[in-house]
C-alpha cells in the first residue's frame, strides 16, 4: 500500500490527475513524488504537497489530509482502490472506469463526473454535480456506482446514462435532471424540481416527498420487487438503510412528459 | 456389500453431462413460490420425451434469495445450451411470468461466456414498456404486468451438470418397494445441488433402449418387469414383486454421488430385497456410479 500524506497549505487549485492506482503501481517513492501535478498555472512536482511511503504495488492508495484544494484524485482510474482520510476537492473519480475510492470526509463538485464503472462511497457530504455530465457534454455518469452518506448538491446525476447513485441525505434542486437512464436514490430531503426533463430512469426518493413538476404522472401505489435488490446491495455497500425502507409501498409516478415520459419517479411510503 | 442386511449388487449407474441451470424463483409466499415452481417444472422427467428435466431443488427462506421474500430453487437441464435457454424461456413465460406477484433470478454464479439469456428473451412481452436494470453486473429486466411487475433477470450461467444417475430398489412387494422409494426421495431431498425429475422422484417404468417399434426410442425395461418373469430374460430375482427407480440429475458428479449414496442407504429397508442400477455396458456415459464403492466411502 501506498501511503500519501498531504503537507501543502495552498488555497490555490492542485489538479492531481497523477493520483490513481494505474499511474502509481510498480513506482519507487522517488518517481511517486515526482509525478507532476499542476498548481495554479504552473506544473510541480507531487513532493511538493505530498509525502510518501510504502508502494502501490498492490494496487492500495491511501490518501492523508485535508486535500480540499486537490482535484481529479481517482480520475480515469480503472483498477485498485484509493481510501482517503479527509476532504478532497472536485472531479474526484471522473471518468473512472473501475476500483473503488473511499473518502472518509467531503468531496467537492463533479464526483464522479462522467464515471464508466467502479464505485465512490464518499462518507460526508459532496458538492453539486455528482455524476454529472460536463458541460457540452450528451451523458453524464455512464456506469458504475456513487453512495454518498450525507448531503449533495444541485443536479445530482444530470443527464446520466446508466449506473447508481445513492445520498443518504438531502440533495440541492434538480435532483436527476435531464436523467436519460440509470437510477438515483435519495434518502434525505429533494431540492425542487426532480427528474425535470428525464427521458428514462428512476428516482426514488425514501424521506419527505418531492413536490414534483406537473408533467408527471401518478400512476399506482405498489411494491416493486426490484427495488428490494438495490436497497440489499446499498446496504451491502456499506450505505445506511433502515429496515422500514424494505417494507412499505411506492408511489410512483411516470414522467417527465416534456421528455420521453418513459422515466419513473417512486416516492416511499411507510 | 450389504446394507441393513439388504444386498447391493456389484454394478454401477451410468451417468452422462448434461447443461444444466439453477433458477430461483420468488414471490410474495411461499405458496405461490412453490406454485410456481412445481408448474414450471412440469412435465420435465426425462429428455426422451420432454424438452428438459427439471424438479424443486429445495424451498428457500426469505434470507436466502436476492429479493428478501420466500422462494424456490429449481435445476433444470438440457443437451445443450441452446435446448436449455428454449426451454427455460418458455417455462418462465409461461409459467413463472404468468403467476401472481413473482420474480425469477439466476442461481449460479455468472459465467457470462456460459450464459444463457432468459429475461433478454422474455422482455419483448413488455411491447416497449420494459425496463432494464443494471445492479453490481447483473441486468434485471421489468416487465408490466396486471399486479405489478415481473422481474427476470437476463443471463442464467449454466455448467456441465450430470444426468441419469440411478438405482433400482427391488421390494418383495409394491407396498414395501414404494416405502422403501420414497424414504429414499427424502433422503435425496436434504441433498444439495441435485433433483429426481420423475413424479414425487421415482420412477416405474424403467425403460430400456430402441424397441421393437422403429419410431420409438425407448421401450418398457421387460427385465425388471415382474410380470414378464419366465417370458423374458429376466433380472429379478426370486421373490421381487415390485421394482422403483430412482433417478438422480445433479450440478456435479459429487452431488449426485452423495444422492444415490444417500438414497440407497435410506431404501434398505426391511421387505427389499436387493438394490441394482441401471447401465448400458458403459458405452453410454461418462460417468460411472459404483454402488460397492459409494457406499463403502
Amino acid at each position: 500500500m501506498l501511503r500519501l500524506t498531504y503537507h501543502g497549505t495552498t488555497t490555490i487549485p492542485v489538479e492531481a490527475e497523477c493520483l490513481t492506482p494505474d499511474n502509481l503501481a510498480g513506482k519507487s517513492i522517488a518517481d511517486v513524488l515526482a509525478q507532476p501535478v499542476q498548481h495554479g498555472n504552473a506544473p510541480v512536482p507531487l513532493g511538493e504537497f505530498f509525502n510518501a511511503d510504502g508502494d502501490a504495488g498492490d494496487g492500495e492508495v491511501t490518501v492523508e489530509g485535508d486535500c480540499s484544494r486537490v482535484k481529479w484524485i481517482g480520475a480515469g482510474m480503472t483498477r485498485g482502490r484509493i481510501t482517503v482520510h479527509g476532504n478532497v476537492g472536485m472531479h474526484l473519480g471522473s471518468e473512472m472506469r473501475g476500483g473503488v475510492i473511499h473518502v472518509h470526509g467531503s468531496a467537492g463538485d463533479w464526483v464522479g463526473g462522467e464515471m464508466r464503472g467502479g464505485r465512490i462511497h464518499v462518507h460526508g457530504d459532496a458538492g453539486h454535480l455528482a455524476g454529472a455530465a460536463y458541460r457540452g457534454s450528451r451523458a453524464g455518469m455512464r456506469g458504475g456506482v456513487i453512495l454518498i452518506d450525507g448531503r449533495a448538491g444541485n443536479e445530482v446525476g444530470a443527464s446520466m446514462r446508466r449506473g447508481l447513485i445513492a445520498i443518504g441525505g438531502d440533495t440541492g434542486d434538480f435532483p436527476g435532471v435531464g436523467l436519460i437512464a440509470g437510477s438515483v436514490f435519495v434518502f434525505g430531503t429533494p431540492g425542487v424540481r426532480a427528474g425535470a426533463g428525464m427521458k428514462r430512469g428512476t428516482l426514488a426518493f425514501l424521506g419527505p416527498a418531492p413536490a414534483l413538476l406537473p408533467t408527471f404522472r401518478y400512476t399506482c401505489t405498489y411494491r416493486p420487487v426490484f427495488l428490494a435488490l438495490y436497497l440489499r446491495q446499498l446496504r451491502a455497500w456499506g450505505l445506511r438503510v433502515e429496515e422500514r425502507f424494505l417494507g412499505g409501498t411506492w408511489k410512483r409516478y411516470g414522467g417527465d412528459l416534456v421528455g420521453l415520459g418513459k422515466g419513473e419517479v417512486l416516492v416511499w411510503q411507510p | 456389500v450389504n446394507v441393513n442386511a439388504v444386498p447391493i449388487e456389484d454394478t454401477f449407474a451410468e451417468a452422462f453431462p448434461m447443461t444444466a441451470a439453477r433458477l430461483v424463483v420468488t414471490a410474495a409466499t411461499p405458496g405461490w413460490a412453490r406454485t410456481a415452481g412445481q408448474t414450471a417444472t412440469g412435465y420435465a422427467s426425462s429428455v426422451i420425451g420432454c424438452d428438459a428435466e427439471a424438479g424443486i431443488e429445495r424451498e428457500l427462506s426469505a434470507d436466502e434469495t436476492p429479493d428478501g421474500r420466500p422462494g424456490v430453487s429449481l435445476l433444470m437441464f438440457a443437451f445443450s445450451r441452446d435446448s436449455l435457454q428454449k426451454a427455460i424461456v418458455n417455462r418462465v413465460g409461461q409459467c413463472v411470468l404468468t403467476c401472481p406477484t413473482t420474480a425469477c433470478y439466476n442461481g449460479l454464479p455468472l459465467v457470462k461466456e456460459r450464459a444463457i439469456r432468459v429475461g433478454g428473451n422474455l422482455r419483448f412481452f413488455g411491447d416497449g414498456w420494459q425496463f432494464s436494470k443494471l445492479l453490481d453486473g447483473r441486468r434485471y429486466w421489468r416487465l408490466p404486468v396486471m399486479d405489478g411487475e415481473f422481474v427476470c433477470e437476463d443471463l442464467f450461467s449454466t455448467v456441465k451438470g450430470v444426468a441419469g444417475g440411478n438405482f433400482l430398489i427391488l421390494g418383495s412387494s409394491q407396498e414395501t418397494a414404494l416405502a422403501a422409494a420414497e424414504a429414499a426421495t427424502l433422503a435425496i431431498r436434504a441433498v444439495p445441488g441435485v433433483i429426481a425429475p420423475f413424479p414425487g422422484g421415482v420412477v416405474r417404468s424403467g425403460s430400456k433402449v430402441g424397441s421393437r417399434y422403429k419410431k420409438l426410442r425407448a421401450s418398457t425395461n421387460d427385465a425388471y418387469c415382474p410380470g414378464l418373469r419366465g417370458l423374458v430374460k429376466s433380472a429379478l430375482p426370486e421373490g421381487v414383486g415390485a421394482v422403483y427407480e430412482i433417478v438422480i440429475d445433479g450440478l456435479e458428479l459429487s452431488a449426485v454421488e452423495a444422492a444415490t449414496r444417500a438414497g440407497v442407504r435410506a431404501a434398505c429397508r426391511p421387505g427389499v430385497l436387493g438394490i441394482s442400477a441401471g447401465n448400458y455396458g458403459g458405452k453410454l456415459g461418462p460417468f460411472h456410479l459404483r454402488l460397492h464403492q459409494l457406499l463403502s466411502e
